[in-house]
Parts: C-alpha cells; sequence; structure tokens
C-alpha cells in the first residue's frame, strides 16, 4: 500500500511534508515541491489502518489531500484530484481514475494535441485505446501513461536522500604556521569526512579547503580529482602535495574543510584486459612530478580543432582507453621532434630556394630541400601565422623543418625530423 | 670448481629469458622478438637517424592495445600531431614535459616506474647535452631495472649514445640510410626516410631495414 501527501495552498510546506513522511515510513520519495509518496506497506499494525492515519494526517495539517493506493502512481493521481482522504481499493483502480481528465497525466504539448484531436478528453477514453497503437503512435512514453491511466503501474519508490554536507570549520586556538602541525588537524577532519562518505555510500571528486590567514585574509583552495575517492591518506597527500608547492601567505588561523558528494565510480575489469595505474595512485604521481616540472608541464595531449602548427593542450584524464585498438599496427611514421621556442637562423636563399643554413648547433650547406608550403591563419587575431615551411636536409647533419615567417621576415628552424 | 650462490643467483638472473611483446613492426620483432617486458630497452643514434620514429612506432603499439604509456621528454620536444598521426592513442599517454632539465626527467622517470600500471614508460634524452649525461651515476640505471623487473612494464631510453651501459636488456644503434626525396627537378617532395637498426645488445648481426613514412598532409 501506497500513500500520497499533497499539499493544496502554501502550506504545507515542503519541509513539513518530509517531516510527517519521515514519522510514518523510511521510504518515500519526493516527487514535486508538494507530494510526497509513501511506502506504508507493513505498517497497518504499528499505525493503524489507512483510514485512522489518513483522517490523523488531514487533521495535523489542514489543506492536505491524502490517497492510499496500491500502487504508487495511482495514489498520486488520486490526492492530486480528490479533496481530503481517499482510498482506492485494490482492483477497483480504473474505476476511480476513469472521470479524471487526460490533461492531469504529464503528457507531452504533440501528444496532448494528438489526443485532443480524437476526441480523448478522459482517463477512461485514454485507457480503452489499443495498446500496439499507441505504442505505434507515442512509443513506450505513451504506453507508459496509459498504464497510469488504467493504474496497471507497479514501480518501486525512488526513495529520498538529505542533502548531506561533508564540511567541517573550526577556528584555532594558536595560528599555525608549520606545515606538519596544520596537516595532523586536516588529516583528522578528513578522516571525519571521508568516514561520513563512506557510510553514505559516496566518495568526493573535489576538495575545498579554506585557510583563514593572520590578518584577516583568506587562501581557498580547490583540489580537484579525475576519480572519486573516499579514502582519507591519498587526499592528504594531495592537500600535503599542494600546501607545499604553494604555502599560504601567513600564519593559519581558521581551517574550513567541505569534499564536494558524488557517487563512487565503479568499473567492471576485464580479466585478459592490459593492466592501467591505479587511479588514486597515478593522481599522487603525477602531482608529485607537477611539483618540479610545473603544473601545466604533466597530462595528457590534447589537439585542439584548429590548424595552428604545434597546437595542443595538456589535460588530466578521468579515465583511459583499455579496450584494444581495431586494425593491425600502423607503419611507422616519420617524426618530428620540435624545439620549443624555434631557432631564430640565418638561411641563404638561392634561386627562390634556401641554400645553407645557420643557428646555433645547426650549420651548414642545403644539399636537398622539399617546399615551399604555404599556412596561415587566424589571420583576424593578434596571434596570426602566415609562414612558408620547407623540409630540407643539412649535409651531414640531418633533416629539418624550417619556415619563414612571412609577417616578421625571419627564418627559423621549427623542429627536425628524427 | 662451483660458483658461490650469490654468483650462481647472478649467473641465473643474467640467463633468464625476459618476456616479450610483439609491437607489430615486423623487422623490429624479428631481430629483438618483440619489445621486452620488465626490461630496459635502449634505443641510440645520431640526430635524424630515426630514433624518435621507432619511439612513436613503439608507444602507438603499445597504446593501441589498450596499455596506459608514459613520456618522460627531457627536452620538450614531442610533437602531438605528429604522435597521433603515427596511431598513438594520445588519450592512453601521459606526457611529462621536462623542458631540458634532465634531473626532472629521471626523477620523474622514477616516480612513473615506481607508480606502476604502465605499459610503456619511455624516457627520451635525445637533446640532452653529453656532458649533463655523462655524470648520470650507474646506479640510476639499477634502481630503474630493479623499478620494471618483474614487472609487465616495459622500459625504452632514447639517447644519442648508450646510457644504461649492461642493465639494458635491448641495444639498438639507429642509422639514417636514405631520404627519399621525390620529384622533378626544382620541386621535391619528402617521401620518407629509410632506417637501419642494428642490435647491439644481444650482439647478433642482425639489422632492421624499416622505412618512416612521411605522415604530413603534404604528401597525401
Amino acid at each position: 500500500m501506497f500513500a500520497c501527501l499533497h499539499a493544496v495552498g502554501p502550506l504545507p510546506s515542503a519541509d513539513e511534508l518530509i517531516a510527517l513522511a519521515e514519522e510514518y515510513s523510511p521510504f518515500f520519495e519526493v516527487t514535486g515541491a508538494d507530494t510526497v509518496v509513501l511506502d506504508m506497506e507493513g505498517t497497518e499494525r504499528l499505525m493503524g489502518s489507512p483510514a485512522e492515519v489518513g483522517t490523523a494526517w488531514t487533521t495535523r495539517l489542514p489543506g492536505l489531500q491524502v490517497a492510499f493506493a496500491a500502487a504508487p502512481d495511482v495514489a498520486i493521481q488520486a490526492a492530486l484530484r480528490f479533496r481530503g482522504l481517499t482510498i482506492v481499493p485494490a482492483g477497483e483502480e480504473a474505476q476511480w481514475l476513469a472521470p479524471l481528465e487526460v490533461e492531469r497525466l504529464p503528457l507531452t504539448a504533440e501528444m496532448m494535441e494528438t489526443l485532443h484531436s480524437w476526441g480523448i478528453r478522459t482517463y477512461a477514453q485514454f485507457a480503452a485505446l489499443p495498446e500496439i497503437g499507441i505504442a505505434t503512435r507515442f512509443g513506450q512514453e505513451g504506453v507508459h501513461l496509459q498504464r497510469i491511466a488504467r493504474g496497471e503501474c507497479p514501480r518501486p519508490l525512488i526513495p529520498w536522500r538529505p542533502h548531506l554536507v561533508f564540511q567541517r570549520k573550526e577556528e584555532l586556538e594558536h595560528p599555525i604556521d608549520l606545515l606538519e602541525p596544520l596537516l595532523f588537524v586536516i588529516n583528522r577532519w578528513l578522516q571525519e569526512i571521508c568516514d561520513g562518505l563512506r557510510q553514505a555510500s559516496l566518495a568526493t571528486n573535489e576538495l575545498h579547503l579554506t585557510l583563514a590567514l593572520e590578518g584577516g585574509a583568506r587562501d581557498e583552495r580547490i583540489t580537484r580529482l579525475p576519480v572519486p575517492m573516499s579514502a582519507a591518506v591519498p587526499l592528504l597527500k594531495l592537500i600535503h602535495l599542494d600546501l607545499d608547492a604553494h604555502p599560504p601567505a601567513a600564519a593559519i588561523t581558521g581551517i574550513q574543510i567541505e569534499a564536494v558528494p558524488v557517487t563512487p565510480q565503479r568499473l567492471q575489469t576485464g580479466l585478459f584486459l592490459p593492466q592501467a595505474p591505479e587511479p588514486a595512485k597515478l593522481e599522487l604521481t603525477l602531482k608529485r612530478i607537477a611539483k618540479f616540472v610545473g603544473d601545466d608541464y604533466v597530462g595528457t595531449p590534447e589537439i585542439p580543432d584548429t590548424h595552428r602548427p604545434g597546437a595542443f593542450r595538456l589535460v588530466l584524464r578521468q579515465g583511459f582507453v583499455n579496450e584494444p585498438a581495431e586494425g593491425g599496427a600502423p607503419p611507422l611514421s616519420l617524426a618530428l621532434r620540435i624545439f620549443r621556442p624555434p631557432l631564430a637562423a640565418e638561411v641563404v636563399v638561392c634561386e627562390g630556394a634556401p641554400s645553407a643554413v645557420s643557428t646555433p648547433g645547426i650549420r651548414g650547406r642545403i644539399t636537398h630541400w622539399s617546399g615551399p608550403w604555404r599556412t596561415a591563419g587566424d589571420w583576424w587575431r593578434s596571434d596570426a601565422w602566415n609562414r612558408e615551411e620547407w623540409d630540407v636536409e643539412v649535409s651531414t647533419q640531418g633533416l629539418y623543418r624550417i619556415y619563414f615567417d612571412r609577417d616578421s621576415n625571419r627564418w627559423f628552424v621549427e623542429g627536425r625530423y628524427d | 670448481m662451483a660458483a658461490s650462490p650469490q654468483l650462481s643467483a647472478l649467473l641465473h638472473f643474467q640467463q633468464r629469458p625476459k618476456t616479450t611483446v610483439s609491437t607489430g613492426i615486423g623487422p623490429f620483432d624479428a631481430i629483438a622478438g618483440g619489445l621486452p617486458c620488465g626490461a630496459i630497452t635502449e634505443i641510440y643514434g645520431a640526430a635524424s637517424s630515426g630514433r624518435t620514429s621507432l619511439m612513436l612506432g613503439l608507444l602507438a603499439a603499445s597504446s593501441r592495445r589498450g596499455e596506459v604509456c608514459a613520456l618522460v621528454d627531457a627536452s620538450d620536444s614531442l610533437d602531438p600531431s605528429c604522435s597521433a598521426a603515427a596511431g598513438v592513442r594520445l588519450e592512453n599517454l601521459v606526457w611529462v614535459r621536462c623542458r631540458g632539465d634532465a634531473g626532472h626527467a629521471f626523477k620523474a622517470a622514477d616516480l612513473l616506474l615506481h607508480g606502476g600500471g604502465f605499459g610503456l614508460v619511455v624516457l627520451d634524452l635525445c637533446d640532452v647535452p653529453r656532458r649533463i649525461l655523462q655524470k648520470v651515476p650507474l646506479s640510476y640505471w639499477y634502481r630503474f631495472r630493479r623499478a620494471v623487473e618483474d614487472t609487465p612494464t616495459s622500459l625504452v631510453v632514447v639517447s644519442t649514445e648508450p646510457q644504461s651501459k649492461s642493465c639494458a636488456t635491448l641495444l639498438l644503434e639507429a642509422r639514417n640510410r636514405r631520404v627519399d626525396l621525390a620529384g622533378a627537378p626544382g620541386f621535391h617532395l619528402l617521401r620518407g626516410v629509410d632506417l637501419e637498426f642494428a642490435s647491439k645488445k644481444p650482439v647478433n648481426q642482425r639489422t632492421a631495414n624499416l622505412r618512416a613514412e612521411s605522415t604530413s598532409a603534404r604528401t597525401a
């Protein structure tokens, strides 16, 4: 048996409805700001019959419409339509719902227009239509709505969960100016937050750390994780690395830690799939590397949608593709090693083609060349490019890509084929 | 005379067959039997000898098997577009750009190897000056060898001269045989480069002839 509570006016409020539902059942669904459905199965001996419970509710919260039915959607429809207390007997759902207007169903505008053009006005008329025709015309959504109109739509409730906040905030008695005692405090709170996350079967992928500094300033930092975690040790290590790399400007007088709760990642790995680094361990390793090479110099390369030569960006990925690629191994291709930044060069041009190049480390006669290949783009931006590229073989030194920048009238060595 | 237990253990370690994995690069697999897992492979050669082309070929093979790869780029010289054209699955690649600091490169490689889980870790030392590499103690290479042994990870070192000495299980020397520039006089097109890789360890006089095709859109 399911019960639906529907508030007709501004009172009772959504919080009052939820508080009432929590008193009577651990499983209830909040379908809107003014409607709550409860699973009342097995509560009759403890709470009383539906008539007794419904009377108690309507007396306690005037302006409440209550309906009891064997299916949650029938209870909702009855509570929305009928005033006071309604008890729909099992097996008589279709008769009770029959006179309701079809507009009460959550139909799309297109479906509503079609039904009106057919002369369908009530639940009974909609329920009498052939199911195959409804499926052909409106798809599975139409079939589901027709079953609601017939009172034949048993479904499990989507249990309501309170909005959980995983936060600790505290003012310190004495300012902390050393990393170790600060981490000691943070560790204790992180343990508590992670325990709370695990108890709620949640994890976090974003950790907000706010430090109140001496003098009134605040130091706010956000640690984003590529995969949700609920273990305190790697989170503490990540905070440690961050504080070590970017220490606060003054002693700390207050700390606030907040973890953004998310659903934990669940992966079904295959027995024969290649191994991959453990996400938490990889995140720590990359943070450790970023500490000495710089945050922007470690990650996974991505090629943006542009023709700009050498364009790329580094990102921290949330996962890798461990499925083998289709097709065989590609043939070996000629690699280009890029000089960052490109080397400014002196180039001797003879009969329209470069004949000698000179730059620190590369100096010699050009024995073979291929080009020029003109590329230009982004002319509307300040960093536009416009150049002529040549592939040249410098005697005894290798194969290089050089280019003539047409805007600055200068030659550069872009890289070496290797 | 019977060898001491320590010497026997060392000989057993040296003679222990390494697991190899096929790279799909036929001539390479023919001379090396595939890429050794849990061991150090070193590819060395002069500029434009094809070291980087083979490195990208190995990264492409590993990443396309679904493995996660790491490239420690001491001189920050990887071209992601070129790598993608070579077949490397960029989404399976972790790239560490060390901007010419060899010390950072060794430290990053050490962290990645000890982190574990990678199919292939490449340490690219091609443009690091010789005077800096000569200062790298041999103990680094022993440490790397210890880190990868008994794991499915392959460590590939790419450089101008051999670096890892006795720690490498496979040592290949790269040579550029011919640059293929085709076309009529006055207009040439870079088609590719013919390369040769000679096995220096194990010393078996085997060579692999490979061709690195130019993937530039100009030759399409």
